[in-house]
This record gives C-alpha cells, sequence and structure tokens, in this order.
C-alpha cells in the first residue's frame, strides 16, 4: 500500500495542527488577560475545536469515504474509522470545556493552563486513533497519559486531587512500560514498526518456526497491559475508582468517556492490523485470553459499584461495567469470519456514541449537584425530585440509560452489542453480560430510589440556569431518541478497518 | 556479543524495575524502577535493531536499518518527560500529605 510523504502529508494532517496552533494560542491569551476570573481562554478553546471540526470534514471531503490515506511515511492512516474516532473526542473535549465553564471547583486562575492541557490531550487521542506504527502508538499513548496525569491533579489545595494524580502516574507509568517491553519483543519478531508489516510477517515467522506462539503470547499479555490500563480492563483498572474520585468532575467526565473511547480505538486497529490474521490467533487463543478479561472487567465493575456511596466512585465502576460491555465486541477481532469482525466493529462504535451521550450526561448532573447542593454522596440526592424535578428526570434518565432498561439509548447500544456477540457463537459471554445488566440496575437504581422516594433534609428548590438546561437537553434528547433512529445504526455499521 | 546477551541484560533490568515498584516504599525509589523498565525496553529495541533487521543495499552502500535506534531515543525523551511529571506529582504529595511514602497517601478507598 502506497503511502504520502511529509509535505504532501501535511494539508492532511491538519486537523491536528490547528489543535496544537489553538492551544499555544490559549497560553498566550491567559498571560495577556489582565482580569483573572475573565472565561475567554475557554470560548478560543472552544473557537478552536471548531475549525477543528471544519478542518476534518474538509480534509475528508477531499477523498472518498472509504478511501484510506497513509500519512508521513506510513505513520498515520487517515480512513473513516479514523475520523469517525476523531469528531467523537472532539465533541468529548467540546462538553469538558462546557462543564469546567460551569464548575465551580477549578482555580480561576489556571484556567488558561488548563484549557490548552485539553486541547493538548485531544491532540494526542487524535493520534491514538490514527497511529500505525509502533513507535506513534507509543508517542500517541505517552502524551495523552502525561497530560491526563497533570489534568487529573489540577486542583491545587486538595488533597484527593493530589493523590489521584499520584496514583494515576504511578500505574500509568508501569503500565506503559511494560506496554512498551511487549511491543519492543513484536519489534524483534518481525523486524518493523509497522503494523501492516506486523500482520503479514507474524503468521509467516511463526509458520517457519523462528517465533514460538508462547512468545507471541508473552508480547501481546505486556502490550495489554498498557492498552488495558488505558481501557480499564481487569486487572489494570485498580487506579480507575481513585482518580476518578479524586479529578476534577469534568475530568473524571472526559476520562471515563473520551480516554475510553481514544483508548478502544487503538486496541481495536492494533489487534486488527497486527494480530487479526486467523494463524495467529488461533496459535495462542487470543479470543478466550479477551472473552475471559471482558467477562471480569464487567462482573468485577459492577459487583464493586454495589456498595458506593460516593456517585462520583459509583461512576468509576460503573464505566468499568461499561469497559467490559464493550470489550464483548472487541472479543469479536478474534472471529475468523470478516462480517462478524465488522459487525463486532460496529457494535463497539454504536455502543461509544450512546455512551458518550448517557455518560456525559449524567456526570454533567454531578457537577450541577456539586456546585448547588455541594455533595458528590448518594444522600445528597435525596429528595431531588421535588428539589429540582427536571434534573432529577434527566439523571433518571440516564441511569435507566446506563442500566439498558427499553427503550432508551442504552438498551439498543446492548442490543447490538449482544446481538453481536451471539453471532460470533459467544454464548457463555452474552449470558453474563445479560446477568451484569441485571445486577446494574440495582446501583443505578439507588440513587433514582434517593432522588424519588426518600426525604430530602434540605428541601429549599435548587435554581439552574437556561444555559445548563439547553446543556442538559443536549444529552437528554439523544439519550431517548438515538435508537430509534436508524442513521447511526447505518454509520456504525458502513466504518470498516482494513 | 550476542543478541542473546543483550535481551538476558534487559530482561534482568525489567525484573529489576518491576520489583523496584512493588517493593519500594518511597516515591522516588518507585520512579527509578520505572526508569530502569523504560530502558529495558530502550535496550531491546536498539539490540533487536543492531541484530535482527537485515542490512540493506541502497545506490551501492551497505547500510543499517535503524528503526529500532530512533525508537528508543523517542523512549529516552519520553521517559524524560514522565520523569518530569512525576517529580511534579510528587511535590505537590508533599506539600499535601507532608510525606512520600504511598501507604501513607491513602485518603481515598473503597
Amino acid at each position: 500500500m502506497g503511502y504520502l510523504e511529509n509535505i504532501p502529508s501535511l494539508a492532511y494532517f491538519s486537523p491536528e495542527i490547528l489543535l496544537v496552533v489553538f492551544a499555544a494560542a490559549v497560553i498566550i491569551l491567559d498571560l495577556l488577560i489582565k482580569n483573572r476570573e475573565s472565561q475567554k481562554t475557554a470560548y478560543l478553546a472552544l473557537v478552536g475545536l471548531g475549525c477543528t471540526l471544519v478542518a476534518i470534514i474538509i480534509t475528508n471531503s477531499f477523498s472518498d469515504a472509504n478511501e484510506t490515506k497513509n500519512l508521513f511515511f506510513g505513520m498515520i492512516r487517515l480512513d473513516g474509522f479514523a475520523v469517525f474516532f476523531k469528531i467523537l473526542l472532539l465533541l468529548a473535549t467540546a462538553a469538558t470545556i462546557l462543564f469546567s465553564l460551569r464548575s465551580e471547583e477549578l482555580d480561576a486562575k489556571l484556567k488558561g493552563e488548563y484549557y490548552a492541557l485539553l486541547l493538548a490531550v485531544t491532540f494526542g487521542m487524535f493520534l491514538m486513533a490514527s497511529s500505525t506504527n509502533l513507535l506513534m502508538i507509543f508517542i500517541s499513548l505517552e502524551t495523552v497519559s502525561l497530560t491526563s496525569y497533570i489534568l487529573a491533579g489540577f486542583l491545587t489545595h486538595s488533597p484527593r486531587s493530589s493523590e489521584a494524580a499520584f496514583k494515576y502516574i504511578t500505574y500509568g507509568a508501569v503500565a506503559s512500560g511494560t506496554m512498551l517491553f511487549g511491543l519492543s519483543l513484536i519489534f524483534g519478531m518481525v523486524g518493523s514498526g509497522d503494523l501492516a508489516t506486523i500482520g503479514q510477517q507474524l503468521p509467516i515467522v511463526l509458520a517457519n518456526g523462528n517465533v514460538t506462539a508462547l512468545g507471541v503470547l508473552i508480547a501481546i499479555t505486556f502490550i495489554l497491559a498498557g492498552i488495558g490500563y488505558k481501557i480499564a480492563s481487569v486487572p489494570f483498572h485498580m487506579w480507575s475508582p481513585d482518580v476518578y474520585e479524586g479529578a476534577p468532575i469534568p475530568i473524571t467526565a472526559f476520562l471515563s468517556v473520551a480516554s475510553k473511547a481514544a483508548g478502544f480505538a487503538l486496541f481495536l486497529r492494533f489487534f486488527h492490523s497486527g494480530f487479526g490474521k486467523p494463524e495467529v490467533v488461533q496459535s495462542i487463543d487470543l479470543g478466550l485470553l479477551l472473552a475471559i478479561v471482558s467477562a471480569l472487567t464487567m462482573t468485577i465493575g459492577n459487583l464493586a459499584a454495589l456498595p458506593q456511596q460516593n456517585v462520583k466512585r459509583l461512576l468509576a465502576y460503573s464505566s468499568i461495567a461499561h469497559g467490559g460491555y464493550l470489550l464483548m465486541g472487541a472479543v469479536l477481532l478474534t472471529n475468523g469470519d470478516a462480517a462478524i469482525v465488522n459487525k463486532g466493529i460496529g457494535a463497539i462504535i454504536f455502543y461509544l456514541i450512546v455512551y458518550f451521550f448517557m455518560n456525559l450526561g449524567a456526570f454533567y448532573v454531578v457537577v450541577l449537584m456539586a456546585n448547588e447542593a455541594g455533595t458528590e454522596m448518594i444522600e445528597g440526592y435525596r429528595g431531588l425530585s421535588s428539589r429540582a424535578p427536571l434534573v432529577a428526570g434527566a439523571m433518571a434518565i440516564f441511569l435507566f440509560s446506563l442500566t439498558g432498561i427499553p427503550f432508551l439509548a442504552g438498551f439498543f447500544g446492548k442490543w447490538v452489542l449482544f446481538t453481536a456477540v451471539l453471532e460470533g457463537k459467544l454464548y457463555w459471554l452474552a449470558f453474563v453480560g445479560l446477568i451484569n445488566s441485571v445486577i446494574s440496575l440495582y446501583y443505578y437504581a439507588r440513587i433514582a430510589k434517593a432522588m424519588y422516594f426518600e426525604a430530602a433534609e434540605d428541601t429549599d428548590r435548587l435554581s439552574f440556569s437556561k444555559g445548563t438546561f439547553a446543556l442538559l437537553s443536549v444529552f437528554v434528547v439523544p439519550t431517548i431518541f438515538i435508537g430509534l433512529l436508524n442513521i447511526f445504526y447505518s454509520l456504525s455499521e458502513n466504518i470498516k478497518l482494513q | 556479543m550476542s543478541l542473546q546477551h543483550y535481551l538476558v541484560i534487559s530482561s534482568i533490568l525489567f525484573t529489576l524495575g518491576i520489583f523496584a515498584v512493588l517493593t519500594r516504599r518511597n516515591a522516588i525509589s518507585i520512579l527509578m524502577g520505572i526508569e530502569l523498565i523504560l530502558n529495558s525496553c530502550n535496550l531491546n529495541f536498539a539490540a533487536f535493531s543492531r541484530f535482527v533487521i537485515p542490512l540493506e543495499e541502497v545506490e551501492g552502500k551497505i547500510i543499517q536499518n535503524i528503526d529500532g535506534q530512533i525508537i528508543a531515543i523517542f523512549g529516552i525523551v519520553l521517559a524524560a518527560a514522565e520523569a518530569a511529571v512525576f517529580l511534579a506529582i510528587i511535590l505537590a504529595i508533599y506539600r499535601e500529605f507532608g510525606s512520600i511514602r504511598p501507604d501513607e497517601v491513602d485518603t481515598l478507598k473503597g
């Protein structure tokens, strides 16, 4: 497959360039502003994201949708898959900036740097969704990780936030070091860093006995440490509850949606083009390994969420469980049938769209409650239906959608995922997923019960601005209607990896 | 020196790094363990690049493909960046908790 050289690649790389330019511009604007309370940097960051979105659409319209371009001598690939993830990640960043504008946790003095770092982490995630070389994969992963560590510890004078950053970087550095070791082993086996070459060469070296299946299995396990840490899969999930609880709430929302989506983008591309060949998959039984990880991830996530009292921590465990559901789709990558592989990828993409709306919405309510009621605990949500009926109704919709109650978006997301798994003949995995959905009803309903059936100690009504309700409805409306619109199904089915 | 020598050394470095991370009770020592892990990977990449990739002939000259060495150089850069961020976070931890022992930094649990 041909590739573009550096200079011609730049035109297709313009979204990423724009993000970096705007990140620098945000820092410069921050230096120029005298009024420390000003929100101008946030608006500039939003303008930057808007320009990037336009650039993504324009660069994509140069070529027809399913044509792929290999940029920078095959370091980065621009295809429909990358474009979809770029748009999803960009919208998640925009939502995070809007949440941060309304969050009262953040120190006004440091906001310029905060928004610049958010743009930088988006840049790294763009690269994660499109890199096709071991070097690029590692650099993009580290760009995202290093900026996320700083963002998690962004609340100065908050021990919780510093502790979150400390735990995050300790787990993260070990995980990415382990992943790099695995990448170096793969590099040694095939003598190239290019994913397509790895995909071609690995079956050959396995067949001629230069490399044993055990060696490949060890390398893949090491690599799974890095990727599994990014998507918070068992047994690399331990950091996530602590980090989600300690980090600023907008950053928690960002990590639970954008970081996970970028991790899955990397995971899918890496395993599909690097290890997707049936010879490799069969010789090391990758499917069983991933299926066990998936089942453990959702079960442990859901069971640990049951006794939680802090809503942020509860949502952290719930997002681990959702990572497990998404991994069920990733197991299908190891299926020999290309139609089922594509079905798995489509199901993951559709579920990520649904998850984007319902999870960000739930976190937005947590931001609002932290501002207005000053609490993150479930007790603080008591009697919310009389104190703020609209917000309580929205939260109930998000929670029931996360459970998968018909006919909210979460139900259709799970439907698509479970039917794909059943077509892949993984009946036991679908059964485990089903049981887990039932378990999850218990802890989501606990919040709903507190909001609707328990009396509040403090009965004054909470008042929210019109902008708050507008932003809330951006998440509520798709959570109700997304499953009823055909466009998203066809979108997710049309995105294929090559 | 053959490829095996390098691989044995890098495996020992990697194991020592993981061991340091798991057993040390001081954040700085943990950082040192992480650096050992990252450097073992760099050694691996450089060694593989030297021994595994065959020499190529370009325009009459025999040259060595240096993909692996380049990855190792980026690895060094990223290790430095990671150390900078880690030290900054250790400083923040020291200010809030008055200690850099990980077992004393445990307000979040459950």
